[in-house]
């Protein structure tokens, strides 16, 4: 056997000072013989580790070896088993910290790229055309509503329909997929990907409704008369702003705002597409999680001059992936660390003229064991900005627990669920995702969605 | 997507439009919105509901021909389609039995103070509405406040139909002259609700605005519709879109309302 390559097959992408000017995808994926190769890396262990990293637990081991065979056909069929998303997850999922970290080649060398190669078998497929429905299993007559099409919904009724459960999705926005679609840009996961998986499941029979608010159009208790199970996968909720002077301005948005505007309504081809977004010249991004860096990415392809991000920790406790940081930093967003904003200033017809921040340090660790930022005294500064994004998170959808009285929540408003299970506090009604959680990632909220399936099909079979 | 049923210029570049949607209208209460979006291109705009008809499964609505996207809205036909039609979002009104409500509705407000009117009647309240546009071909539904409600008081800019001036200079005389309602309740263009606001906290009448404030999803996600009530971020969409008008922080909202002018042009220019 050949010597392993102590590091992943490279991936190529286009180069930052052209992508910058577009909003096609950054990396472009594996050829075959690039992941045949990248395959080739694999140890097959017997015991592996990798799949106990994975929220969905996909058999990697599987599908790489196919991959390694040049088998791409029963590769997919093998990814597909446990996941649904794979074009999704293999560009999205934080592999670095999920599978790839127990990746035992990891150890010594660079572990394998099972990302990449996810998406590389799921891109495969699409482009090749020949994508596989499975044959539709027994019916049990069971029904379940599943509210919310982002990965969470997604996930439940994909799972619950293959177990043969009649599976009506209820999606709040004209487009399903959720913060696949409404937040996570083009560049970074493009639509039409989106669109295909999700065309998927509704061949294998799963019926999706949008522009349908449940709360208002059906309340919870209105589907429990209809449906034998409700799975509420409602997402993200209302943004989280710093509460310092000024926010409110003209130019200042909060992500959730800022990428809907720019993803889902398409303002970055405005003006054929009607939804406004404004362009500054100078932006700056507040926070430093992946959103924070879809935004101050999406404010360079926006043609900002300088898109500037603040975060008030340093770079190693930044939440966003190493990959999106460096994707950032490649695209010339300038970081600005260990720095809050205080207050925002605007002119006279109150727009968004300059931030003022508080330069901070690092003190003792906090609950989430990061060091806690402290503001350094009288060491304040201005820049000129005109848009603001404020992305520092946000609390769950709060339109279900307001219209549901007898649903548990935790302080954040955030539904309370069983993790084991998904349950809630109320009879035939199972949660999971941002809704539950408060804001996390897409695999999360699969995992979720997963183990709710599981619990949903053990109350209606076995009536647990 | 729901089809368009009825659609009727009922003043200049005033249109009323009855669509299907039977969900909604057996949901529907007095002063929830939808937002609709004519064409994938346009934009999502939240419009009131003016009035519908549970048996039919109709819903109607008002609106004004202002931008790229309602223009796009006033081209659709009966018989079109329109792309996405959501709703009822948004909290309704509190209806109860008050005593006199003073109603004030201008532009798509006198389509949307028409079910509150009809709800505070049944409720038992002596119902006052206002009525009030540039001229008296630019008011419409007349018939129908006046069937709903005690009496309904005009007034034009132009003086062609009642009282000569804006709704707030009537409801501000009618303030002075004695009246003593136990709740106004507005609906109409921000300027406008913003003057019936300053008039009467002069005389402390307790007054419930419907604010329309820029709306992206309208559940509760984008916050894009965020105004500041009482010292608190609020978000229209989903605590409102109705709020005490004295606890309205008013100058933000000015300011927010016309963040893209410029935008708004361009779009016009190309359409």
């Amino acid at each position: 056997m050949a010597k392993i390559s102590p590091k992943k097959t490279p991936m190529r992408e286009q180069p930052p000072k052209e992508r910058i000017k577009n909003y096609d995808e950054v990396p472009y994926g594996y050829s075959p013989a690039e992941a045949v190769l990248e395959a080739q890396r694999c140890l097959q262990c017997k015991k592996p580790m990798c799949i106990e990293g994975c929220p969905v637990e996909i058999d990697i081991p599987g599908f790489i070896g196919f991959i390694a065979q040049e088998d791409f056909k029963e590769g997919i069929k093998r990814l597909k088993e446990k996941n649904i998303l794979p074009a999704v997850c293999g560009r999205v999922c934080p592999q670095e910290e999920q599978c790839e970290i127990k990746c035992v080649v990891g150890k010594k060398n660079e572990p394998i790229a099972i990302g990449r190669l996810e998406r590389f078998l799921a891109d495969w497929e699409r482009i090749e055309g020949e994508i596989e429905i499975p044959p539709k299993p027994k019916q049990t007559g069971k029904k379940v509503a599943v509210v919310g099409a982002g990965p969470a919904g997604i996930t439940a009724a994909a799972d619950l329909a293959k177990l043969g459960h009649k599976i009506d999705i209820f999606e709040a926005l004209h487009q399903p997929g959720g913060v696949l679609v409404y937040g996570i840009p083009e560049f970074r996961l493009p639509k039409a990907i989106v669109f295909r998986e999700i065309d998927y499941l509704k061949e294998f029979g799963v019926n999706l409704y949008t522009d349908s608010v449940i709360g208002r159009i059906k309340s919870v208790d209105e589907l429990l008369g209809e449906y034998d199970a409700v799975f509420l996968g409602t997402g993200a909720g209302l943004p989280w702003f710093l509460n310092v002077p000024g926010e409110n301005l003209n130019g200042i948005y909060s992500a959730n705002e800022y990428l809907t505007r720019a993803n889902l309504m398409k303002a970055y081809l405005f003006p054929k597409y009607k939804t406004p977004i404004i362009k500054g010249k100078r932006v700056a991004t507040v926070g430093g999680g992946n959103v924070a860096m879809d935004c101050a990415r999406t404010a360079l392809r926006l043609g900002a001059e300088e898109s500037i991000l603040i975060y008030r920790r340093s770079r190693p406790e930044m939440p966003a992936r190493n990959e999106e940081i460096h994707h950032a930093e490649q695209e010339g967003v300038i970081f600005k660390l260990l720095s809050t904003p205080a207050a925002f200033h605007g002119n006279k017809n109150n727009w968004l003229r300059e931030v003022e921040c508080i330069s901070m340090k690092l003190g003792e660790p906090d609950d989430s064991g990061r060091r806690r930022p402290v503001p350094i005294e009288g060491e304040n500064f201005t820049m000129p900005v005109d848009v603001a994004v404020i992305a520092i998170g946000n609390n769950p959808n709060p339109l279900i627990p307001s219209t549901t009285p007898d649903i548990e929540v935790g302080k954040w408003g955030n539904i309370i669920t069983d993790p084991e299970t998904g349950k809630t506090s109320k009879k035939g009604v199972f949660a999971g995702g941002d809704v539950a959680t408060g804001a996390a990632t897409v695999i999360l909220a699969m995992g979720a969605g997963k183990v709710a399936a599981r619990g949903i099909h053990d109350y209606l079979i076995n009536e647990i | 997507m729901v089809k368009i049923i009825e659609k009727t210029q009922i003043a200049p570049n005033i249109h009323s439009c009855t669509v299907i949607a039977p969900d909604i209208a057996k949901k529907a209460l007095p002063g929830q919105f939808v937002i609709l979006i004519p064409d994938e291109y346009c934009e999502r705009t939240p419009i009131t509901i003016a009035d519908w008809d549970v048996d039919k499964g109709t819903v109607t609505f008002i609106f004004l021909e202002i931008g790229a996207t309602t223009q796009r809205l006033a081209e659709l036909k009966t018989g079109d389609d329109i792309y996405s039609f959501t709703g009822p979002l948004g909290k309704p009104f509190e209806i109860d039995n008050y005593g006199t409500v003073g109603l004030v509705g201008g532009c798509y407000g006198i389509g949307g103070i028409y079910p509150v009117a009809k709800a505070l009647k049944e409720k038992g309240n002596k119902v006052i509405c206002y009525s009030e546009a540039r001229a008296k071909f630019l008011l419409y539904w007349n018939d129908k406040l006046e069937e709903v409600s005690d009496e309904v008081r005009y007034s034009t800019v132009d003086g062609s139909l009642g009282t000569k001036g804006h709704s707030f200079d009537l409801l501000e005389e009618n303030l002075k002259s004695g009246m003593k309602p136990d709740r106004i309740i507005a609906v109409g263009c921000t300027y406008m609700i913003y003057r019936v606001a300053e008039v009467t906290q002069a005389y402390g009448v307790k007054t419930i605005v419907s604010m329309n404030p820029v709306m992206i999803d309208g559940t509760g996600m984008c916050g894009a519709c965020r105004l500041e009530v009482g010292g608190e971020t609020k978000f229209a969409c989903v605590d409102g879109p109705h709020f005490d008008a004295h606890k309205i922080n008013w100058d933000i909202i000015q300011s927010r309302r016309k963040a893209y002018l410029e935008e708004e042009i361009i779009s016009n220019e190309r359409y």
